[in-house]
């Protein structure tokens, strides 16, 4: 059975729908990551899911209990904010211990779990101090540890690495990833860096627009994307698009025209496209290549990010679409020329223009 | 202290005194005078005895008579100084004045009456304070009492305004409720309307309640005051939201969200706030002279009031009284100010 069930929510302010429906189920001890555009609803999603914000229609059950009226305090969650939300005025071992006497625990008790916890998260020298006193790291961790601290059933956390520099996130990736591993708990975690929900996730939702868009492991969802938003949103550099028709279909060919004219064949039968449908395709900047002897389509050249050991190559098609091209190894290819590029046949996503649909089969 | 006294005397040349030091020196001291000088002569007159307090012209000094016990009189004879005249140079004790002339004696030689011009003589004095002007107070006049009713309604008053002033505020800033706006724009609303305007009214609500001639009929009345709660309130927005939503992942009622975050959060404006509080309440004349009839009830202000007759006034209690009103708050200034500055600072920043 499944931990946390989501079943048709949604939350609206007055005409406004937020959250339009949402559906999913989340296993125990699963590291979810809800990852979205900013504005897509996530955060509210997490919220309501925490009791801090009501919901409008639907059910959340935790556990097989539905808990649509039962307050914040009493769902047995915990969460970590963006901004750390610690208690300003305590110091670090009364915000670890400010849940736990709400709580009625013993006095004992709660000694013997600050301590673990404050030891697990090295802030152990850090107790008598007051969040003031603290650097952005050490103040998320005791955000952690003041959630974990309470043993909750779910733990959430929104957004809680975005005030972090770029080094301290990679360190805190980590540690959370660690934290589930040693934990096993159920986690939600928001996020809308993609980076950060490919790296951590177990199950990845992509939301837009209150919607889940997908909602799946992250290989999958990378490899096998249900419409060209979640294509272009997980993975980075973002995945190529071209806009075009498709030609002569076979049960095993498929030729593929773009806006331009150039005629494209691919040799699959994963994908289902009418005869003449108008369709995008996709394809990821790492599955070109560079080729001057009969290339699938040109590019001009706009713009090279030279790595050292690999390359990027900004270019746009001839209907002005733009295309990246990831090399390994260093180019010569300068700015302002024409080239070729081939598309790697085996890594190819075929979308609907219109409805923005995967064509793929379904297995 | 060192660290006091160099920075009193602190100078823009190095050691020397640049012409901007006498300039702002000079500037300040004018400063202190024209603030201190009220205080400092009244702080002196209230040691006068009442006959040096009507003496013309005044002198800085509080000063008393020499007297002397001379045999055969039984009260103390005040002693002259002898300037001109037969006697000149001789100190001399005055039993009785008749006309232009002073009937004298000399204290070594009680005996021989002296006759002396009255512009002969002149008064042997000395620095005295009058301290029967403040034994009084607690002697012939319940002072103890009444200090006790403006200390009741001064704490009490201002407990019960913060208390409610900081609820009404965490409301008004922190949960979404319908009539929210109204309710706000009814507080401040309130802010134009002048206290005279609603004295009668009031007055008569806190009679139907029983309260009029009691101490909680100062109390009541005042206890929420739209200054208060739109003072907190506008602290309490500058508290992150997020918190509030911790705490309550944390389990705490709201309650205890109240006491237990919100109120040690504002507390830098609940210190300003109190100061205000203790200060309108300490020198509050008007509400309690309409609301205590009794003089059992009466508060310091309006027993300061009542030294003051139609036909005569105790200056020399009159003023000894107005230093010991004046101590308290005083006090609560030397050690609260800090925070009116940081408080003041504080709420309008961020």
């Amino acid at each position: 059975m499944s931990h946390l069930v989501l079943k048709n929510v949604k939350k609206a302010y007055g005409e406004l729908e937020v959250i339009k429906g949402v559906n999913m189920e989340i296993e125990q001890g699963d590291f979810c990551v809800f990852v979205g555009p900013s504005g897509c609803g996530k955060s509210t999603l997490l919220r309501m899911i925490s009791g801090l914000e009501s919901i409008t229609d639907g059910t959340i059950s935790i556990g097989g209990a539905v808990v649509n009226d039962v307050p914040a305090a009493d769902r047995g969650l915990a969460m970590v904010f963006q901004s750390y939300a610690l208690y300003p005025h305590m110091s670090v071992r009364q915000n670890l211990t400010f849940g736990l006497e709400n709580m009625r625990t013993s006095k004992a008790e709660i000694k013997t779990k600050v301590a673990k916890v404050s030891k697990m998260l090295q802030i152990e020298e850090l107790l008598d101090r007051k969040p003031k006193a603290l650097s952005g790291g050490q103040r998320q961790r005791v955000a952690i540890g003041r959630a974990v601290v309470r043993e909750p059933a779910v733990f959430l956390f929104d957004e809680p690495l975005s005030n972090l520099d770029a080094e301290l996130r990679v360190e805190m990736r980590r540690e959370i990833a660690k934290l589930h591993h040693d934990l096993q708990n159920t986690m939600i975690y928001v996020t809308h860096d993609q980076v950060e929900a490919m790296t951590m996730a177990d199950k990845i939702a992509v939301l837009r627009l209150g919607q889940v868009e997908q909602f799946g492991r992250p290989l999958d969802i990378y490899n096998h994307p249900n419409n060209i938003f979640v294509a272009g949103f997980i993975g980075s550099p973002r995945m190529n698009f071209v806009a075009g028709r498709a030609g002569e279909v076979s049960a095993s060919d498929i030729e593929f025209i773009t806006d331009n004219g150039e005629r494209i064949a691919f040799h699959t039968s994963d994908f289902d496209v009418p005869a003449n449908a108008k369709v995008t395709i996709g394809f990821r900047p790492n599955h070109l290549s560079v080729s001057q002897d009969k290339p699938d389509f040109k590019v001009k050249v706009h713009g090279t990010e030279q790595l050292g050991g690999e390359s990027f190559i900004y270019a746009k098609t001839l209907k002005d679409e733009a295309i990246t091209v990831h090399l390994g190894g260093q180019t010569d290819i300068t700015l302002g020329t024409e080239v070729g590029v081939t598309i790697h046949r085996t890594h190819l996503q075929i979308f609907d223009t219109e409805t923005g649909k995967s064509l793929r089969r379904r297995a | 202290m060192a660290k006091v006294m160099s920075f009193l005397t602190r100078t823009r040349g190095n050691g020397k005194l640049h012409w901007t030091d006498w300039l702002t020196y000079g500037y300040l001291l004018l400063g202190v005078l024209l603030m201190f000088l009220p205080v400092i002569w009244l702080g002196l007159s209230s040691f006068k005895t009442d006959a040096e307090l009507e003496r013309f012209p005044p002198r800085i000094l509080p000063m008393a008579q020499e007297t002397v016990e001379v045999e055969g009189y039984d009260d103390p004879l005040p002693l002259y100084q002898i300037t001109g005249g037969d006697y000149a140079g001789r100190t001399l004790a005055q039993i009785r004045r008749i006309g232009l002339n002073a009937q004298m004696v000399d204290p070594t030689n009680p005996t021989e009456r002296l006759n002396v011009n009255i512009d002969d003589r002149q008064a042997v004095e000395h620095f005295a304070l009058a301290t029967e002007n403040y034994s009084e107070l607690f002697a012939r006049f319940n002072f103890l009492k009444f200090f006790w009713n403006s200390v009741f309604i001064t704490s009490v008053a201002t407990i019960i305004m913060l208390t409610v002033n900081a609820m009404a505020a965490f409301a008004l800033s922190k949960y979404q409720f319908k009539g929210r706006m109204v309710v706000l724009g009814l507080v401040i609303g309130t802010l134009m309307i002048p206290q005279t305007v609603v004295l009668v009214p009031l007055f008569l609500i806190t009679k139907e309640l029983n309260m009029a001639d009691s101490l909680w009929g100062v109390i009541i009345p005042g206890a929420a005051t739209p200054t208060g709660v739109f003072l907190l309130r506008q602290y309490m927005l500058t508290i992150p939201d997020e918190i509030l939503d911790a705490a309550r992942m944390d389990k705490a009622s709201e309650w205890k969200i109240f006491w237990r975050i919100i109120v040690p959060l504002s507390a830098p404006a609940i210190a300003v706030l109190a100061i205000l509080a203790i200060m309108w309440r300490w020198n509050d004349f008007l509400w309690p002279l309409i609301v205590l009839t009794s003089t059992d009830n009466f508060t310091l202000q309006l027993a300061l009031n009542s030294f003051q007759g139609e036909l005569n006034t105790q200056w020399s209690n009159l003023l000894a009284m107005t230093m010991l009103v004046l101590l308290p708050i005083a006090c609560v200034f030397v050690f609260l100010q800090k925070y009116i500055a940081t408080g003041i600072a504080s709420t309008g920043g961020k």
